[in-house]
């Protein structure tokens, strides 16, 4: 290896770092000072491209090459950036007295509405935009050629954090941004108008995400898969800066950059799995990120007032649930049946995301996790050791559960978004082991012939076979969570230094509600494994979290029954749109929008809480006339 | 506050009774027709998926208006299969329990292929499977209810080995993007450079994340080895990055490249006049094929869709001859009966006489294997000649020892 190779090696890493940090910059600001993990960011950085593409070219045409490219990517960049203004207006201003997730949910809507958007506006194809006019072409470095492009990128990058800092050191605007940064409350005391700085923020944050899409063009073509493949990436190094730390993402940055410049050089397979494993190693040695701040406000402070049907939840009432469960498939296809079976699988992967989320005050990105490795395990068994079905079911809780225990062991010492992210790190690991590892999981061709035995054939028998294994899961979490041992974790969750001081160990606590939530969450793989037939690394994707997070958040958090309502309305929603157009995410992305926007609090949560509006007015009521 | 009324109760119950309704009451199926169902990643993948529907639907035209087939209308309910294998089980569930169809065929990725061929065994219905590559598909996971259209990976690897070997280069470098098809590409590769190529060797190889490649990482990886020719696997937005990033870096000066689909309208006219120009790859030089039967596709299609064929048009359209075909010699649509039609059954399509084998289940349509040059502004092939399947697929003897016992 010479020296010349080495250090075209080091600016390319350089160069692909200042692409990281352009994306990164904008969503370390709009999460430092909104909260909001805006899972949109990858969506506004696709539009960027696609308007960059559609505003060079109708630009070079007017204004010459040179200066129309320039003005095109500008104005790109204001215009994505006043998409986010419009989200904001329309949308996520609506949300920031909800749980914090909710907003999370929200921006996941509209994901799915850019998606579809974009094929509708652009055509399907994939649109190479123009080479960046003075910058075509290649120098030569030391005998090797470098593109002329990436020396421009790699200038670009300092320049945008040195303007970054500028902005917040130098401006009134920037010290009142990072004031609401440190304490949102005392911005809002000292009479600052909360809501333009909120909407300026994030003008700025989609300005960048603008500008990255904007930069990207020359580089790759404007397709609609560039949200999805930025946006995990935006997160990690989001995340190893330290969320809100704009500094911090630049770092990280250059590390991701210069680690992948070389790692591909050795290992040149490990590509997919790197920045995961580079995340989870930093967040293991230094647990809010490189630059990140210890977060003051414990996360779920603002949800521990939200209603819960924990005192109308019965024995006998979840009896009489299961019943009109088992009525339900009566007289049905075998086509609805199958469907009402997914609900009833979902809805315990989302019990068990809620026990670890809505008692356990952890916010999981990951969950999917388990429930993947649930389903590999049970498909596994069944291909590589020809085991039947209860053997194969068997196993289903075990492999997530040794997982669970192994990242609950990491997970349990952080808070958060942090935490979040690490779960999140953990999936995408084994995701990428499933994608990979062809010989044992099949890789993304995923395990087939994973069929019940011919006595369970029937979609119907199999559902009432899942319903009753469901129904005891459930049953058992309901016991748990109303347990010595839940009512200890939700205390850990409201308060859990007071917790500390009352001498019980909060750690152990949270490792344990891990495992719970690991082991049901296989259990629901294993069923579903055996509803399809067939399962692909898919079911330890982020799509998939996303999913057991909505049905959670739909339903209520919180709540017993919330997870079982969040299921059958996403599943439900999912499957009639499908059978009905093919720009299903447009629809599916409404309406979680439509949902989150009418029923804050989750479709049980509101329920309960009319409950209770209605109860306190009654009782108002007879205090008066008594 | 947020106050919650009586009215969003109403909305919601009006809702879910609204969607109840039109999802468990509306039954379509008229039990006489000859109903079809297909399935593809239409919402994901437009470019490969769109073409390929309007190749069917054109046939399915024809068909309907010579009169149908034994005298009864074609009728084909078509879905998005959600590009990943959970959604398409559901959707096949859909279309055979609550649609009543006969026979479902399409899908593009091997993922969703593979598992509705699972799909279609469990629930004795065939399934023809018409893009997926996967060789596994009629070989180690292959079943009696399961064919296929389009030539495997393999397949068109072989047909690019049989050219490459002529070239005379001894060092090679192989990068391929990091999922099953790349991986089986490569792997196809290295076993044929053995067979055919015995002084060559494998210097190099790179193996980028599917969609998030680092295009100068991986060419500055490549240069480093010094290859003669590199062997790509590389498509779509991963291509052009590469495309890019290779040509400022003179990776590609007096390189030989050999590259899997480049050549196929879907991939190349993305590029524009910076489509690679000299590569030997396997696609679809439609505007040149002087063949009297494909020259009659071509002017239908465009006749009918006002835009030139893709490859994807042209599966489409001989998928459908296929069925209809079958279903003339069966006589019906009983999956027995249409079994015994599939295997070996010959027919007259664009591109000549194809025939499905019944060893394996796999038709013999072949791919075009040229190279690549700028004409008007869009890349197209040259120099290109039609590499006929039988002369490059594993033979039938073999396929048949690589499938599971029925």
């Amino acid at each position: 290896m010479d020296f010349g190779f080495v250090l075209s090696q080091i600016l390319t890493g350089l160069s692909s770092a200042s692409s990281l940090f352009l994306i990164a910059s904008g969503l370390t600001i709009i999460f430092g000072v909104t909260r909001i993990v805006n899972f949109a960011h990858g969506s506004l950085y696709m539009l960027g491209a696609y308007c960059a593409y559609t505003a060079t070219e109708s630009l070079m045409a007017i204004l010459g090459s040179s200066l129309g490219f320039w003005v095109g990517i500008l104005l790109t960049a204001v215009f994505v950036g006043l998409i986010g203004l419009f989200l904001e207006f329309f949308l996520l201003r609506w949300l920031y007295k909800s749980p914090e997730l909710f907003q999370l949910l929200a921006t996941f809507g509209v994901v799915l509405i850019v998606q579809d958007l974009v094929p509708f506006l652009w055509g399907g194809e994939d649109l190479l935009g123009p080479r960046a006019p003075g910058f075509k072409g290649a120098i030569e470095i030391l005998g090797w050629s470098f593109p002329r492009y990436e020396l421009f990128m790699i200038l670009i990058g300092p320049c945008i954090w040195g303007g970054l800092w500028l902005l917040f050191h130098k401006t009134r605007w920037g010290i009142l941004v990072r004031a609401a940064t440190e304490d949102r409350e005392t911005v809002a005391t000292l009479g600052i108008n909360q809501a333009w700085l909120f909407r300026s923020v994030l003008f700025l944050g989609a300005f960048l995400a603008g500008l990255a899409g904007a930069l990207q063009l020359p580089k790759e073509p404007a397709n609609s898969l560039m949200d999805i493949n930025i946006i995990a990436e935006a997160f990690v190094v989001t995340v190893i800066g330290g969320m809100g730390s704009v500094t911090g993402a630049f770092l990280a940055a250059l590390l991701i950059g210069l680690l992948q410049a070389f790692g591909i050089l050795i290992f040149p397979k490990i590509t997919l799995v790197f920045i995961f494993l580079v995340m989870a190693f930093v967040l293991m040695i230094r647990p809010n990120g490189l630059l990140g701040k210890y977060q003051t406000v414990e996360t779920y402070s603002k949800q521990n007032e939200g209603p819960h049907d924990l005192t109308f939840i019965t024995l006998p009432r979840i009896f009489i649930t299961l019943g009109v469960c088992a009525l339900l498939p009566l007289g049905l296809g075998d086509f609805e049946i199958f469907v009402l079976t997914e609900i009833l699988v979902f809805a315990l992967f989302a019990f068990s995301l809620n026990f670890l989320m809505g008692f356990g005050g952890m916010i999981s990105f990951g969950h999917a996790a388990y429930f993947g490795l649930g389903a590999y395990a049970a498909a596994l068994m069944t291909h590589h050791f020809q085991a039947g079905l209860p053997l194969a079911l068997f196993a289903s809780p075990i492999l997530p559960l040794i997982a669970a225990a192994l990242f609950g062991w990491f997970c349990t010492r952080m808070s958060g978004v942090y935490l979040a992210m690490l779960t999140l790190a953990f999936a995408q690991i084994l995701w990428s082991i499933a994608f990979q590892w062809v010989a044992l999981t099949g890789g993304d061709n995923g395990l087939i012939g994973i069929w019940p035995p011919k006595i369970l054939s029937d979609r119907l028998l199999f559902y009432y076979f899942a319903l009753s294994l469901i129904g005891f899961v459930f049953i058992l979490l309901y016991k748990i969570t109303l347990s010595p041992f839940g009512l200890l974790l939700r205390a850990a969750r409201d308060s859990s230094k007071r917790l500390s001081a009352d001498g019980v160990h909060v750690g152990h606590l949270r490792w344990a509600a891990f495992l719970i939530a690991g082991a049901s969450a296989g259990l629901a793989g294993g069923l579903y494994s055996f509803a399809k037939g067939s399962i692909d690394p898919h079911i330890l994707s982020i799509p998939l979290s996303v999913d057991g997070l909505s049905m959670v958040l739909m339903g209520g958090i919180q709540t017993l029954l919330g997870p079982l309502m969040g299921s059958a309305a996403l599943t439900f929603l999912k499957t009639t749109v499908m059978s009905l157009t093919e720009n299903w995410r447009f629809f599916m992305g409404s309406a979680i929008v439509f949902l989150v926007l009418v029923f804050p609090r989750g479709l049980v949560g509101s329920l309960i809480h009319v409950f209770a509006l209605r109860k306190a007015a009654r009782s108002e009521k007879t205090e008066r006339s008594s | 506050m947020y106050k919650f009324s009586s009215a969003h109760v109403a909305a919601l119950l009006v809702a879910v009774s609204v969607l109840w309704a039109v999802v468990f009451s509306v039954h379509h199926a008229a039990a006489d027709d000859l109903k079809l169902g297909d399935l593809n990643s239409y919402s994901r993948f437009p470019t490969f998926t769109e073409p390929y529907r309007k190749g069917w639907k054109l046939k399915l035209e024809e068909i309907n208006q010579a009169g149908g087939l034994l005298g009864k209308k074609l009728d084909v309910e078509t879905r998005d299969d959600g590009a990943n294998t959970s959604d398409a089980v559901r959707v096949a569930e859909e279309l055979v329990s609550r649609e009543n169809v006969k026979l479902l065929f399409g899908t593009m990725l091997s993922n969703t292929g593979l598992a509705l061929a699972d799909f279609a065994q469990q629930k004795e219905i065939i399934f023809i499977a018409a893009e997926p590559l996967s060789d596994a598909l009629t070989l180690e996971k292959g079943n009696q209810f399961t064919f296929r259209v389009r030539p495997s990976t393999y397949t068109q690897t072989a047909m690019l080995v049989d050219v490459a070997k002529k070239l005379g280069k001894k060092r090679w470098a192989i990068v391929a993007p990091n999922y099953e098809y790349g991986q089986s590409a490569a792997k196809a590769f290295k076993a044929l450079v053995t067979e055919h190529m015995p002084d060559a060797e494998i210097v190099a190889e790179q193996y980028p994340a599917l969609g998030k490649i680092d295009a100068g990482a991986t060419v500055q990886a490549l240069l480093l080895e010094k290859p003669d020719a590199i062997f790509n696997v590389l498509f779509g937005g991963d291509l052009a990055k590469f495309l890019r990033e290779g040509e400022d870096r003179t990776l590609f000066k007096d390189r030989e490249v050999v590259s899997l689909l480049t050549g196929e309208p879907e991939w190349i006219d993305s590029f524009k006049e910076e489509a690679p120009v000299g590569w030997l790859v396997t696609g679809y030089p439609w505007h040149e094929i002087q063949d009297p039967a494909h020259k009659a596709f071509q002017e239908a299609y465009q006749n009918r869709w006002d835009e030139k064929p893709h490859l994807g048009s042209l599966v489409g359209y001989i998928t459908l001859s296929i069925i209809a075909e079958a279903i003339e010699k069966a006589g019906s649509l009983e999956t027995e009966a249409m079994i015994s039609a599939l295997k070996d059954l010959e027919l007259e399509t664009p591109i000549g006489k194809i025939l499905v084998r019944k060893e394996d289940h796999q038709a013999t349509m072949g791919a075009w294997v040229g190279r690549t040059k700028i004409q008007n502004g869009l890349g197209v092939m040259s120099d290109w000649h039609y590499a006929p399947a039988e002369d490059y697929m594993i033979s039938a003897e073999d396929a048949a020892k690589k499938r599971p016992a029925p």
